[in-house]
């Protein structure tokens, strides 16, 4: 173990720390803040099953946007979809030995980090070329959409450019989940690719790459309508009662 | 006419229109004098430490409403609902995209409450709250009608209104408060309707809308006020009592109570429906207004609450008054509190104790216009979506000719009529004139297409809006109807009773 695999082993520790505590400490907020008022955008689901239902549509089809805007929901949705098959492939780093469905998804994986290449391609397009999409667009957006830009073309290049030891990687991973650390396999592609994974999950808390939990708590998706039937009174409110 | 040009119809179906910065940053409403901010609680004018005072309060809601912090929060910048806002597509002001909208309040937001705002503020949009910015609030939060038009398509149903209502609460803690709002809540909580309508002038009111009736039918119909132990409690938006066309509504809802043999009431303490509480985002005069409403059913022993045809006050009332001030156990548990006026004549209607003769209304071709929040915020029936089947089935009972205009302008996706959230005032009329453009564009289509003479409406401020805003766009002011209006004209009286 030399410095530099040193190096890498706290900053992977480090961005594990900054992604796991600061989802947490988001996730704890957002569960912890009540929403006082029956406010789901209507028509809405008049059970808790039919909330599931649409919430499983939202996440998972990204229903609303598909309503709003067709292409940045066919851009946006191939990004998503390549990057969860893209990140279940790479459960193969994580898992010894390598769990069945794991090994199944192997070949699909490696077109899903061109999808996700071309969906973000397609995103930072329309950021630029759509006038309205340009005019809410910061810099933070670029730097965003830049760096998953950069995650997917180092990660394509150690497949398709200069092919890694990936057993070697395998151990370095194993052993930062064993507490064991072991060298990190001294190849520029994968150093950089690890780099830049590691900075993505130490922003993802405090930006708004937060959607993703976010949505689970957005009371226009995740309230059921019932408000005739049921009382719906949060802490403070009921507070104010006394006073009745 | 004031000094801005009405926007021009645009080919139909319509184009994105391009961006004009600055378009309508010359808008914004009265402000509130000391005389309306304090009887709500407010200071009188803005305060010297406004600005730590208003971060203390986005500090406070951020902490109550998880709506505010999770949106500040979760949005992309995905550009879905840019192009959703009416506000936008009549002014082409930026501002008046709804993520921009937001974004005045979420830079804020950055600069005092996250940690990449501290470190980082040029990189995410970080900005002070400084006297521009507190402008451009007063300016743009004023400028959205709460309509809740982009959280039908927002990835992560992000509600621009919650962060509307939320700057606005904000800014009356402040003393920068909106005239027009405050100044009506502070009649509610005096008198007991926005109007100031003290009792006996209700009572003369109604007892004129008791001879004219009498006139034009021959018949006896009531319109009670205050009668103890009556079955249903009537809460109706004020306009009804003298207004066109929502005095229509109110001759309606009495034929059918009468027709029905149901015995109803008004009450001079809640004599109103609307609950401006919610557009100022205050829960606090929220409930204070519901609050009258519960004591005037307890005074009155009904057993029944309905609502007269008013959008928002439909919201507050379906959404929010189980919540405000409920629970409603002391009133008959077979129906649900409240209900709609809609439901009733519906449930009526199926079940044969309306005689109505939709032949009385071959004059008109009817389209119906879903007010934003009975479409968006509410429900009627026991269904989702059971609030656009239910208004449109009582008109069908009611009118031969009924026409739809396009879907996308409809149900869910309906466009407000423009003056909704607290800005049907004066002082705001070129936005509510070019934020009625998508609705006046897709009305224009079926009235040549179709030859659609009138449109019906369920709620008080699209009539007023509507009767203010069609003749700037070459339509007659009287096109827009009641949907109890048609009933009225329908019900064949001394039928059934
Ligand atoms: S649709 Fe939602 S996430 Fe997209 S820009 Fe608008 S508010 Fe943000
Ligand atoms: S709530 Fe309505 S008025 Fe306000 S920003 Fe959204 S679409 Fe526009």
């Amino acid at each position: 173990m030399g410095a530099v695999d040193l190096l890498f082993v706290i900053l992977s520790y480090a961005a594990t720390l900054l992604f796991l505590g600061g989802l947490a400490w988001r996730i704890y907020r957002y569960a912890r803040v009540p929403a006082p008022l029956k406010i789901p955008t209507m028509p809405a689901p008049t059970s808790r099953a039919g909330v599931v239902a649409r919430m499983a549509r939202e996440v998972v089809l990204f229903e609303s946007l598909f309503k709003g805007q067709k292409w940045t929901w066919l851009f946006g949705w191939v990004f998503h979809a390549a990057l969860a098959l893209v990140l279940a492939r790479h459960l193969r780093y994580f898992t010894e030995p390598v769990w069945g469905w794991v090994v199944l998804i192997q070949p699909f994986g490696k077109y899903a980090g061109l999808a996700m290449l071309a969906g973000l391609a397609g995103l930072w397009i329309r950021r630029l070329a759509v006038e309205r999409v340009r005019y809410i667009t910061g810099p933070s957006d670029h730097l965003i959409l830049a760096l998953l830009v950069a995650i997917g073309l180092t990660g394509a290049a150690t497949r398709f450019a200069a092919r890694t030891d990936i057993v070697a990687f395998k151990a370095f991973v194993l052993g930062l989940l064993r507490l064991d650390p072991q060298p990190i396999p001294h190849d520029p592609l994968v150093m950089a690719h690890l780099l830049l994974v590691l900075v993505l999950m130490a922003v993802f808390p405090f930006s708004k790459l937060l959607h993703a939990p976010g949505v689970f708590f957005s009371p226009t998706r995740n309230q059921v309508d019932d408000a005739r039937e049921r009382r719906h009174l949060a802490p403070w409110a009921a507070a104010l009662e006394q006073s009745r | 006419m004031a000094d801005f040009e009405t926007p021009a119809l645009r080919e139909y179906p319509d184009e994105i229109p391009p961006l004009r910065p600055g378009a309508t940053a010359h808008v914004r409403p009265f402000p509130a004098a000391p005389a309306h901010q304090e009887p709500l609680g407010f200071p009188g004018e803005l305060v010297e430490d406004w600005q730590a005072r208003a971060l203390e309060k986005m500090g406070d809601l951020l902490g109550k409403y998880r709506s505010l912090q999770v949106f500040l929060d979760a949005c992309v910048r995905c550009g879905a609902c840019t192009d959703k806002c009416h506000y936008f597509l009549g002014t082409q002001d930026p501002r008046n995209m709804p993520v921009a909208r937001q974004d005045l309040m979420r830079s804020v937001y950055r600069r005092h409450f996250t940690l990449g705002g501290k470190i980082a503020p040029a990189l995410v949009g970080a900005r002070e709250l400084d006297r521009e910015m507190l402008d451009q609030w007063y300016t743009y939060f004023h400028q959205c009608s709460q309509c809740r038009r982009c959280s039908v398509f927002c990835p992560y149903g992000i509600d621009t209104a919650e962060i509307s209502m939320a700057a606005r609460e904000i800014m009356d803690h402040v003393g920068q408060g909106q005239k027009y709002c405050n100044e009506i809540i502070a009649k509610v909580h005096k008198i007991g309707n926005n109007l100031g309508l003290p009792g006996p002038a209700l009572e003369d009111t109604l007892e004129g809308l008791e001879e004219e009736v009498k006139e034009d039918t021959g018949v006896d119909v009531r319109f009670p006020l205050d009668v103890e132990g009556a079955e249903v409690l009537l809460v109706t938006p004020s306009a009804d009592f003298f207004a066109e066309p929502h005095v229509e509504g109110l001759i309606g809802y009495a034929k059918v109570f009468h027709q029905a043999g149901i015995s109803w009431t008004l009450s001079t303490y809640a004599s109103e429906a609307a609950n401006f509480g919610m557009f100022i985002g205050s829960y606090e005069n929220m409930r204070r207004i519901a609050l009258r409403i519960r004591k005037a059913a307890q005074d009155l022993g009904v057993k029944r609450i309905v609502f007269g045809e008013c959008g928002h006050a439909w919201r507050v009332a379906y959404s929010f008054l189980n919540t405000l001030a409920g629970p409603w156990d002391f009133l008959d548990k077979r129906y649900p509190v409240p209900q709609h006026m809609c439901e009733v004549t519906y449930d009526l209607i199926r079940r044969g104790a309306l005689n109505l003769d939709p032949s009385a209304n071959d004059h008109m071709t009817v389209t119906f216009h879903d007010s934003c929040n009975v479409a968006r915020a509410s429900r009627m029936g026991d269904m989702p979506g059971g609030q656009f089947h239910i208004p449109r089935e009582v008109i069908k009972a009611s009118v031969n000719k009924f026409v739809e205009m396009d879907p996308a302008t409809t149900m869910e996706r309906t466009f407000c009529c423009g003056g909704g959230g607290g800005l049907l005032t004066d002082d705001l009329m070129e936005i509510r004139v070019k934020g009625a453009l998508p609705r006046m564009q897709a009305l224009k289509e079926v009235v040549e297409r179709e030859g659609v003479t009138h449109m019906a409406a369920i709620c008080a401020i699209c009539k007023s809006q509507f009767t203010k805003v069609l003749p700037y766009y070459d339509l007659p002011m009287d096109m827009i109807v009641s949907v109890h209006q048609l009933v009225s004209n329908a019900i064949q009286l001394g039928t059934k009773e």
